[in-house]
């Protein structure tokens, strides 16, 4: 056929591109086949789980839905939530820039220990997490005996939930801020020491702005363990539906009782704000990204910037 | 003049604080984990940890997770490939989806998983009548375990092949390699490390995990229990020391991993540095 379109080399491409692709890229066949292999993964080990929450959740009406968000056991379940993040969150938001500030600004012995205690909750069991405080403040812990007699309740109550879940997420700004702060130096900061700012000064005008898109990512990293967390926090907790349980103990409690419209609706709520955390996030890593570079470029080639 | 040796001020408070809250979250309740333990005497620990249903355990959360990792090692490494390398529509979104393992409530990613392979449930419906059965069964652990080790694979490896420099390829390209050729012998070698890596963090995270696999595993000892839930019985026994003694083994455990993968990893920087 007598045709003015070349089929071997189609418009947009022509014979020079085709072949350096074929040296340094594979054929377009395994390309396809291995994208497939791995969307096929995503779909049943990410995404159908997913859909699977939502379907659960509204299978049986948007009546058993918008019940279950009136139930005072699931809403008391909320307040807990948002209890705990509201306490561990700036807790830990500001032992993360302390911490990120003595790692990165100065040289002392211990150093390296402090780094892999700040390390260590990432790597441990959370049930674990959990078990510690119960062998110091539980019954038969260390401290049972002296809280006992004050009358004090730690573990199966608000302030043990709190203390085992900000032992699990105190890692995420201080580790978020470390490889950012590196990356941007001080000469900036010791800039404005010589121009006779005082170290809030410092922290709050120059170091802060510097870091705030790495300070956001840590956060709600931080924010969504926080109100995620289930195995340090089922260790302390005395799981009473509507006094101690947090959303996910109270997901298990209803899956327990066969409650699976509600057990879904509370779990499609924690997984819109997973969803919310991965967006977030990939913004925050990709303004990151741009400040990060920016930093190790100011190291490579200190130059004079004019303060827009 | 340990003043001199820090310019910027702050260092009393920043690692006062530091210290403070480390001593207090993480040192002091691990001296009273070591406590409990050694309190308990020789004989107890050695009785608590080699108990034939703890024994058991140990199959579950050490072997079953290995195999999960290495799975993850598999489909870790072919998504950060086609991450790093390959343009197609939705690689953005699977890119961002990558995270969902971190992201999502470890309970949650339990009971979706256990409705989806349950009997006569989304995919466990077809899977039962071919004999297969994965919730309550050690194939739910794996899946859990899969699913919840996955994104390390994928962050630990696709750095590293960003940074390949394409020079290398190229000149095996010109002295008349196949593309097998290239990626066997010239692409993969400096991306092993980061692969073990990867590999052997995402090892850690699915032998310490408990939210997600409790719900899928039905927990039936001497099948599918895995060892943080043995923590969990022995502390409603109020057995505090034997608790202990099963932490501080886990806790052994988890630090020998750890301290591979640093190793693996520094082991990897030099490589880069040296290609």
């Amino acid at each position: 056929m007598a045709s003015f379109i070349d089929f071997r080399n189609p418009p947009g491409s022509d014979r020079r591109a085709d072949n350096t692709i074929r040296a340094t890229a594979e054929p377009l066949w395994v390309r396809r086949v291995v994208i497939g292999i791995v969307a096929l993964f995503f779909f049943f080990f990410l995404f159908l789980p997913l859909l699977v929450v939502f379907q659960g959740a509204l299978a049986k009406g948007v009546d058993v839905l918008k019940e279950a968000f009136t139930d005072h056991d699931i809403l008391h379940s909320i307040w807990m939530t948002l209890i705990v993040a509201l306490i561990t969150v700036p807790a830990n938001t500001a032992f993360g820039i302390a911490a990120a500030w003595a790692i990165t600004r100065y040289r002392f012995t211990g150093r390296q220990v402090l780094l892999a205690l700040i390390d260590l909750p990432l790597w441990v069991s959370p049930v674990i997490g959990g078990l510690i405080y119960v062998l110091l403040y539980g019954r038969r812990g260390y401290f049972g005996p002296w809280l006992q007699a004050h009358d004090i309740k730690i573990i199966f109550a608000l302030p043990g939930m709190v203390l085992a879940t900000t032992f699990v997420t105190f890692p995420f700004v201080a580790r978020s801020l470390i490889p950012l702060m590196q990356a941007q130096g001080v000469e900036e900061e010791e800039a404005a020491l010589t121009l006779g700012a005082s170290g809030l000064q410092i922290l709050r005008r120059i170091t802060l702005p510097k870091i705030r898109w790495g300070l956001f990512y840590g956060v709600i990293l931080c924010n969504a363990r926080a109100m995620g967390e289930f195995g340090a926090v089922s260790v302390v907790s005395a799981k009473i539906s509507g006094k101690t349980n947090t959303m996910p103990l109270e997901i298990e409690r209803l899956y327990n009782d066969y409650l699976f419209p509600q057990a879904f609706a509370v779990a499609s709520a924690l997984s819109l704000l997973a969803l919310l955390t991965l967006s977030l996030k990939t913004l925050a890593e990709w303004e990151n990204r741009r400040q990060f570079e920016a930093g190790q470029r100011s190291l490579l080639e200190p130059t004079i910037e004019t303060a827009p | 003049m340990a003043k001199k040796k820090h310019v910027l001020p702050g260092f009393r408070t920043s690692v006062g604080w530091t210290v403070t809250w480390v001593s207090l979250l993480v040192l002091l309740p691990l001296t009273a984990l070591v406590g409990k333990t050694a309190s308990g005497g020789w004989e107890h620990f050695w009785e608590t940890v080699t108990d034939p249903e703890v024994v058991a355990t140990y199959r579950v959360s050490f072997g079953i997770s290995f195999i999960a990792a290495l799975i993850n090692g598999v489909f870790g490494f072919l998504a950060a490939w086609i991450f790093a390398r390959y343009d197609f529509p939705g690689r953005r979104l699977l890119e961002a989806a990558t995270d969902l393992p971190f992201a999502l409530p470890t309970a949650v990613a339990g009971i979706a998983l256990t409705a989806l392979y349950s009997p006569s449930e989304w995919l466990g419906q077809y899977l039962e009548p071919l004999g297969i059965k994965i919730a309550f069964a050690p194939a739910g652990v794996l899946i859990a375990m899969i699913f919840i080790g996955f994104p390390f694979v994928v962050r630990a490896v696709q750095p590293v092949i960003e940074d390949l420099s394409a020079d290398v390829e190229e000149a095996a390209a010109c002295l008349g390699a196949n593309r097998w050729q290239t990626i066997r012998y010239v692409i993969l070698p400096p991306l092993l490390p980061a692969l073990f890596t990867g590999i052997i963090m995402s090892y850690g995270r699915a032998v310490g995990e408990y939210g997600s696999i409790v719900f899928i595993s039905g927990n039936i000892p001497f099948q599918t229990e895995i060892t943080p839930l043995m923590i969990f019985q022995k502390l409603e026994q109020y057995d505090y020391t034997g608790a202990a003694a099963l932490g501080f083994t886990m806790l052994l455990a988890s630090l020998v991993i750890v301290l591979i993968g640093n190793r693996l990893q520094t082991w990897g920087n030099r490589f880069r540095k040296l290609a």
